[in-house]
């Protein structure tokens, strides 16, 4: 019995004591931290996709919390989230247009210069002389880096090109990292008028590789009532502030590549097996 | 060479080669499968492991001198000690946040995973078992802890090379690393032989 008794008191006063010293050490060593921060934290969509900038949602909630950063940076979580940014750190919210990502490239059957055996990867097929299989240096290689890195299911591949789903998007642009070609850009979720083409040769050379890449004809510069549409570079680019979404380029361009259908229907038509 | 000095040279030895933690004991496995993805992560975490070893080593040592031993209570060590590594390695997190911020920001997220890890646990008791004094119990502890490091960042280098190669399908991830490690297990094996001044 003794020994029982012994090894139980023995156990208790030296729980007791480890207790006495974390509470006393809890208290001399407790760390303050900003309760803003848990309460940003958990207004974020906690994706960490990166896409404001900083290395995660706690990252960026920092960043608010130092003053480093604005409210409405986080892509991702729109609108609402920047809101209630807003509205726990005590600032006016900043009226945000949802941007979603946008593949500039629809080729269906591109033509190949060449057959492509190597690791299935648009990076690793752009080491290749040449910069890849494709004939147009520019296009989409539609190995799907890009479908890799979105984190939200909005990329997938349709006819051997990457295509976003404009509902599913929401802006962060880790697609656009991983592209190798640079195709993917940052536009208006309205936006009705896309050039879905980067091909930056002349229009003679364009010609022999694709059926719809832009030829820098300036057709559409010359019609465009709201002076929104410019070829720079040989390619056709939208001012997206300017543009009212008449349609005129779109009529009036001679390749077609000018989409007058928005995003994401077009995506809805694509046959479901292929997303 | 003074006696003292080969027997610290001797428990190294054993510690880190012969009888690694992991690979001949096959005590911590849980860590050394967990947060051997990456080298970094498993520096990480062999840092904290080594660093929490030393620790426990010898305050477990102290309480079984002073407090288990003059009252009878051998039989109370495993009890003991996961109380007082438990609340050491809070104790030690609460420090690191304070005052080594740092340190606190590289190995704070291993920190509570190796409160009372049965390398941690299985050290402490070891050196009650082997009789060694309060120097010899540190340097096991300190050691044994590079023997986790040593194992789990060879096991890391490994890992991260199988991710890339082209190993069957039914193999990939979790069964092939179990394999590798059992292969370099096997390899560590080759220095159960090994006896120096002893």
């Amino acid at each position: 019995m003794s020994v029982v008794l012994k090894a139980v008191l023995i156990l208790a006063s030296m729980g007791a004591i480890f207790g006495l010293i974390l509470a006393i050490a809890s208290k001399v060593f407790a760390v303050k931290t900003d309760p803003r921060l848990e309460q940003l934290t958990q207004a974020l969509p906690g994706a960490n996709c990166g896409g404001c900038g900083f290395s995660g949602c706690t990252a960026y909630a920092q960043a608010v919390l130092d003053g480093k950063a604005k409210v409405g940076l986080c892509a991702a979580g729109g609108a609402n989230t920047s809101q209630q940014m807003a509205r726990i750190m005590g600032v006016e919210a900043v009226e945000s247009r949802r941007m979603v990502a946008m593949v500039r490239c629809r080729h269906k059957d591109v033509q190949k210069k060449g057959v492509y055996q190597g690791i299935h990867d648009c990076l690793a097929a752009t080491k290749v002389a040449g910069s890849g299989p494709n004939a147009c240096e520019y296009g989409c290689l539609g190995f799907g880096n890009c479908v890799a890195a979105c984190k939200f299911d909005a990329m997938h591949l349709v006819d051997g090109t990457a295509r976003v789903d404009a509902d599913k998007c929401t802006g962060c642009m880790s697609c656009a990292a991983a592209c190798p070609k640079g195709l993917i850009l940052k536009v208006p979720y309205e936006a009705d008028i896309i050039v879905a083409c980067a091909n930056r040769d002349r229009g003679a050379e364009t010609r022999k590789v694709c059926d719809i890449g832009c030829i820098g004809c300036r057709i559409c510069e010359k019609n465009c009532p709201q002076d929104a549409i410019h070829v720079v570079d040989n390619i056709a680019v939208i001012d997206h502030n300017k543009c009212n979404s008449c349609g005129i380029c779109a009529d009036k361009c001679p390749r077609n590549l000018i989409s007058d259908s928005n995003l994401r229907q077009e995506f809805d038509q694509a046959p479901a097996k292929q997303r | 060479m003074s006696n003292t000095l080969i027997r610290i040279f001797t428990i190294t030895l054993n510690a880190i080669l012969v009888e690694n933690f992991i690979l001949v004991k096959f005590l911590g496995i849980c860590p050394f499968m967990g947060v051997s993805k990456k080298m970094d992560t498993a520096l990480g975490m062999g840092l904290a492991v080594t660093f929490v070893m030393g620790l426990a080593s010898a305050v477990t040592w102290a309480v079984n001198h002073f407090v288990l031993v003059p009252y009878d209570m051998g039989f109370m060590q495993t009890v003991v000690f996961i109380l007082v590594i438990a609340a050491l390695v809070q104790l030690v997190e609460m420090f690191l946040q304070k005052s080594v911020p740092a340190l606190y920001q590289a190995l704070g997220i291993y920190l509570p995973l190796i409160t009372t890890n049965c390398a941690v646990l299985g050290v402490a008791l070891l050196n009650i078992q082997n009789g060694y004094t309060f120097l010899e119990s540190v340097v096991y502890g300190v050691t044994g802890g590079l023997g986790f490091l040593v194992a789990i960042v060879l096991f890391a280098s490994v890992r991260e090379r199988t991710e890339y190669s082209d190993c069957p399908a039914c193999f990939r991830g979790f069964p092939i690393a179990l394999i590798s490690a059992g292969l370099i297990a096997l390899t560590f094996m080759g220095f159960s032989g090994l006896k120096i001044f002893s």
